[in-house]
């Protein structure tokens, strides 16, 4: 350890790409961020609860809860389902899914909008042959959590998919061995080590719903108090240049993003302890 | 050790029955057609819908081809200050312990888990030109918010971990024995960076681009708070989309989204390519790491 330490001392550069590090986080992150705590401070603490708690926000918060917690448990299913095909079968086109799985990161928020409104309107693809179900996706609240599902898609099966194809096959092959049937291997051998990845996953694509703004706005109708998301809530307020409203909202939304982050930071910690042992 | 099902042979006993195995192929098959296929196809039939003059009409309109410089011009700042910063947070973390590292790592982090909208509200609330810091700007002529600084700040904002996070595990895993090997036999700082910390995460670097641009093109949200949408001056690809869509001008938002479609499969194909480039990197040189640590 001694040596490691004394050998790094060797390389040149360290208070410069310090300084610089520090300096562009302040100066982009940290400053920025900290504004909205500064403006916070100085609403009264009346002003502060009438926007949080007012029942508009009351029901977008629910709302974008809501339908972020129906995304991400959607993507767990079949986010899960579509890591295992992935890893554990052969089947044609098998790699152009693996890498399709990553288009909601890389597709334009609003291109996702216009386009999944476009399919599941009552016009559209898929949207006509549920219309004569009763079942109505765009300007629904349904709409939103076909947005946030597809926002949270890629996070789940990119987390577990390592997991399962670092994942030893002796333990399932002792299982059966030892009289287990498949289902029983899988609830019992399986399963446990995937747990810590597949929460981590649920919490990943949850924490980017709950942000999500660009494919909601289309899709959702922002009717008031029925479709109408926090983000969405935000941005309306801010076009009032309702700016205390806005922040008070913004800080209750960044203080459960904060939650969300620790969470799994944990998560992540506990995952990568069961997969050393 | 590190099994890919692919390579190794089958085991008695973790085969999964033919129905469950075509069965769950299936589901994964009808969900992701329902989530990404269906829609990645509609955005070309809808873009096609009235034509291809109508299309090509739609892209080269002087206020789309206003919307793809500026989105071009913000991913030409964004992309190399973030991927500048990536190389200097990537080598500080990577090649040296000091106190707080782990706390440096989360604040890096932030961005990802912040909205986007709040994102650009953050910057309306410091730059706007009711803030004291953006009055004192507007009152030397300086419009930040409303206007392209604005845009590219925000943009700035939410691609600022992407490079980062790519490059410090790689910097990690290369390892930093040819650095010093290189400082040892008399090179400078400089001399050592270009020829050997470079060349040795360059498909890293590459990949980070290509994620940080991927999402500095693509950005809605933050930028949409932002930009106040002033016509053919502030607005970027994204934004467009979203104007001419609300101006039931379908088939030109389609054609539009389009480009961007193309560009998000692009991102995806080189993503894939890189990661095969990156990957060995890490496995070649983790192993040595391993056997020093045990």
């Amino acid at each position: 350890m001694a040596a490691r330490t004394k050998r790094k001392n060797v390389l040149p550069g360290f208070g410069l790409t310090l300084g610089f590090t520090l300096a562009y986080l302040g100066m982009v992150v940290l400053i920025p961020i900290s504004t909205i705590f500064f403006k916070t401070f100085t609403l009264s603490w009346p002003q502060f609860w009438a926007a949080v708690a007012s029942p508009r926000t009351l029901a977008a918060y629910e709302l974008s809860f809501g339908a972020s917690i129906a995304g991400a448990l959607i993507n767990s299913v079949f986010g899960f389902i579509v890591a295992w095909s992935l890893v554990r079968y052969e089947f044609p086109g098998k790699t152009l899914i693996d890498v399709m799985v990553d288009l909601p990161f890389a597709l334009p928020t609003s291109v996702a909008g216009i386009t999944l409104t476009a399919i599941y309107a009552g016009n559209g693809w898929i949207g006509r042959y549920l219309a004569p179900l009763g079942i109505k996706v765009a300007y629904a609240p349904l709409g939103v959590v076909v947005a946030l599902t597809f926002v949270g898609l890629p996070f789940v099966v990119r987390t577990v998919q390592p997991v399962l194809e670092d994942l030893d096959q002796e333990y399932e092959e002792a299982a059966a061995t030892l009289g287990a049937s498949r289902l029983q291997t899988f609830i019992l051998v399986i399963a446990p080590t995937l747990i810590p990845a597949l929460l981590t996953g649920f919490a990943l694509a949850f924490a980017r719903a709950l942000g999500e703004y660009g494919s909601v706005v289309f899709i959702s109708g922002n009717m008031p108090m029925h479709t109408e998301v926090v983000p969405l809530l935000i941005m309306s307020k801010l076009e009032q240049f309702d700016y205390a409203g806005a922040t008070a909202i913004a800080v209750v939304m960044l203080v459960a993003s904060f939650a969300i982050l620790l969470c799994i930071n944990v998560l992540q910690r506990w995952s990568s302890r069961r997969l050393a042992a | 050790m590190n099994s890919k099902s692919q390579a190794e042979p089958k085991r008695p006993g973790t085969a999964d029955p033919s129905w469950v195995r075509i069965a769950l192929i299936a589901t994964a098959l009808v969900f992701l057609s329902l989530f990404l296929f269906i829609p990645v196809i509609a955005v070309f039939a809808e873009a096609l819908q009235k034509g291809i003059g109508a299309y090509f009409a739609a892209i080269v309109d002087p206020e789309a081809r206003a919307a793809i410089r500026l989105t071009l011009m913000t991913a030409a700042i964004a992309v190399p200050l973030n991927v500048t910063f990536g190389i200097a947070a990537s080598w500080v973390i990577a090649r040296f312990d000091f106190p707080g590292k782990q706390t440096l790592l989360t604040l890096i982090d932030i961005p990802f888990s912040v909205s986007p909208v709040i994102a650009g509200m953050l910057f309306v609330l410091l730059l706007g030109v009711r803030a004291p810091l953006g009055g004192w700007l507007a009152n030397h002529g300086i419009r930040i918010i409303f206007a392209e600084p604005g845009i590219v700040l925000a943009t700035i904002f939410v691609t600022f971990p992407l490079a980062a996070r790519e490059l410090i595990p790689i910097m990690q895993a290369v390892g930093s024995e040819e650095e010093e090997a290189a400082i040892v036999l008399g090179a400078g700082g400089w001399q050592m960076f270009f020829r050997v910390t470079l060349p040795n995460v360059k498909w890293g670097l590459l990949y980070g681009m290509v994620l940080c641009n991927a999402r500095a093109m693509g950005e809605f949200g933050a930028v949409s708070v932002v930009s106040g949408h002033i016509r053919g001056h502030t607005n970027t690809m994204p934004l467009y989309v979203e104007i001419l869509y609300n101006d039931y001008q379908f088939a030109a938002a389609f054609a539009v989204s389009s480009l961007l479609t193309l560009l998000a499969i692009a991102t995806l194909v080189a993503k894939y390519y890189l990661e095969r480039r990156v990957v060995p990197v890490k496995q070649e040189q983790e192993e040595p790491v391993v056997k020093v640590a045990a």
